[in-house]
């Protein structure tokens, strides 16, 4: 399978797909965005780390920022806010950069690590992305979590990658119908932006419209009590 | 539930709005009356002539307030939007129903059905709990003749008959009018809808609470990312944000009826709040304009049950629900469009 630009979809989607599917249609095909502090605090983040100016360099290794990565095969595509390349023989090479290097990706999440495989899913799908961007193989990256200060090194197995094909194939399957998925009631609602706008509890358990309206009639109760 | 932030109304004719950084300020002949911080304001509705500053109304623009400018008697001027939600699928697939005659009348019926039920409960309601004080035959009539009319939407087939109906009912429904006046009936006489002039009390009240409640409709419409110009019942017509009068009429007598009927018999208003015209058109005046908007403002906190979702909200988040509703029956994330049942 193969995508063309045109049809990429937001490589940040898929951890939204992977906590809910729902919620990532009602934010990516309906266009659906509710802000809670959990999302401003980590667009906060994020522009620190999206500054595409800051350069870091040691003897043997450096740090690139905000690099754009796509993949045909996943039809994703995005930004990645950090990847550090460190010298080895068995890594690629640049034009005007000495010698060999092999990328990591360094995702930085605000919070703790989280108990689900949410974080994870993106990592090895921005791999999957910077693999294709610069032709090279990556067998692991980090994920670091601000407030535990933690870096933790996730190994890119096979069964991760045919995750995100999974995924990936999935998510355009919806967007091509242009049908957001079902609401799927679960203990992630609590947790998500998105909630008001879902209505998840109507949209699993749908009443039926008829009979609401017909009760509705002919019932002698009144939904004001203040008047 | 969505928070509901405030509406800030500008009810001095003299007033003017401008903006100090974060901060919209209220000025009277150059000198600062008020100044409220934007994050807290979702909503500026202006019934001052003076108007507003530019750079109020970028910043306006930039946070998604919506600011409209009424003249003080409450007829709309215009209306500065934000950003709107940026789903276009959801506005074309709003175009195909109303181009369709057979898809956009199920949504008009459904209105109807409950504007029409709406007013029935009220005047049940009235009929109970005033049983000594008002002619219950009349009472009792009027809501046979708008179970009637419940009937006939149900199997009506096109539009023009469905107006038919629906203005049937509301001649109807207003019969009682007079009758919902519990206390200075001298003043407050009904003596049919007026509307361009309003030519009573109850008819300036009314006027100025359905002019309210198109901009909070237009709003939760826009909000949702729907067009409020393009509606099902209403036709287009320029400058009439038909989507919003489609909406209104869920909430006309719920919302606007109760609220005026309320403000008579509980005599916060009397004869020295209107003006009348020499052509005989009556208006609030200033002094009652802002006592109809400071009990607006009250009544928009109450809390209700919304019977469909199940969720209690504020009575000025019901058209921002029936907008999501709206929305998603757009969408077929619903099979069809609840309205609001009172
Ligand atoms: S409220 Fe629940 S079902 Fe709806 S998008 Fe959020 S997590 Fe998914």
């Amino acid at each position: 399978m193969s995508y063309v630009e045109d049809e990429y979809l937001m490589l940040s989607g898929i951890q939204h797909y992977y906590f809910c599917k729902r919620q990532w249609g009602l934010i990516h095909i309906d266009q659906q965005w509710a802000e809670n502090s959990y999302t401003a605090e980590g667009q906060q983040l994020h522009k620190k780390a999206d500054d595409p100016y800051i350069k870091e360099k040691r003897k043997d290794m450096f740090i690139s920022r905000a690099i754009h990565v796509s993949s045909s095969s996943l039809g994703l595509s995005g930004i990645l806010d950090v990847v550090e390349f460190y010298k080895d023989k068995n890594g690629i090479s640049f034009q005007g950069k000495k010698g060999k290097w092999q990328p990591y990706i360094v995702e930085y999440k605000r919070g703790q690590p989280k108990k689900d495989k949410r974080d994870v899913i993106q990592l090895v799908a921005e791999v999957m992305c910077l693999e294709e961007t610069l032709d090279c193989q990556i067998s692991n990256s980090y994920l670091f979590y601000h407030s535990v200060n933690k870096k933790i090194k996730i190994d890119i197995t096979k069964e991760l990658r045919d995750l995100v094909h999974d995924f990936s194939a999935k998510m355009h399957f919806y967007y091509q119908h242009k049908k957001v998925p079902d609401a799927e009631f679960f203990k992630n609602c609590r947790l998500c932006s998105l909630y008001d706008i879902c209505m998840p509890r109507m949209n699993k358990r749908p009443k039926n419209i008829d009979n609401y309206i017909e009760n509705a009639i002919y019932s002698e109760a009144d939904v004001c009590e203040n008047y | 539930m969505r928070k509901l932030l405030n509406t800030l109304y500008i009810t001095q004719e003299d007033y003017y709005l401008s903006r100090e950084r974060d901060n919209i300020v209220i000025k009277q002949d150059g000198k600062i009356v008020n100044r409220f911080p934007y994050r807290i304001i979702e909503n500026i509705i202006c019934f001052s002539y003076l108007g507003t500053s530019p750079s109020l109304v970028q910043l306006c623009n930039e946070n998604n307030i919506s600011l409209s400018f009424l003249t003080p008697t409450g007829k709309f001027c215009g209306r500065f939007v934000g950003m709107t939600n940026g789903n276009v699928l959801l506005r074309r697939e709003q175009y195909r129903i109303a181009d369709d005659d057979i898809r956009s009348i199920e949504y008009a019926k459904r209105s109807l059905l409950a504007k029409i039920s709406s007013s029935r409960k009220y005047v049940l309601r009235f009929k109970r709990d005033h049983s000594g004080k008002i002619d219950e035959s009349l009472f009792n009539n009027v809501d046979k003749e708008l179970l009637k009319s419940i009937e006939l939407i149900k199997q009506v087939k096109d539009k023009d008959s469905l107006r038919g109906i629906e203005g049937n009912a509301a001649n109807t429904y207003f019969r009682v009018f007079n009758d919902f006046v519990l206390v200075n009936k001298d003043v407050f006489q009904f003596n049919g809808r007026t509307k361009r002039p309003p030519l009573d009390c109850v008819n300036a009240m009314l006027s100025f609470g359905y002019s309210l409640l198109t901009n909070e409709c237009q709003s939760a419409l826009e909000t949702v990312g729907l067009d409020s110009y393009v509606g099902f019942f209403h036709t287009d017509r320029p400058g009439r944000a038909s989507m919003a009068l489609d909406l209104v009429e869920e909430f006309r007598s719920y919302i606007v009826d109760r609220f005026v009927f309320s403000l008579i018999n509980k005599k916060q208003v009397s004869n020295k709040h209107f003006d009348i015209k020499e052509n005989g058109s009556v208006f609030l005046n200033d002094k009652g304009r802002s006592i109809f908007i400071k009990e607006w403002q009250n009544r928009k906190h109450t809390e209700v049950v919304h019977p469909f979702i199940n969720e209690k909200v504020k009575l000025m988040l019901l058209p921002y629900v029936q907008a999501q509703l709206m929305a998603k029956a757009i969408r077929d994330d619903l099979p069809s469009y609840p309205p609001f049942m009172a």
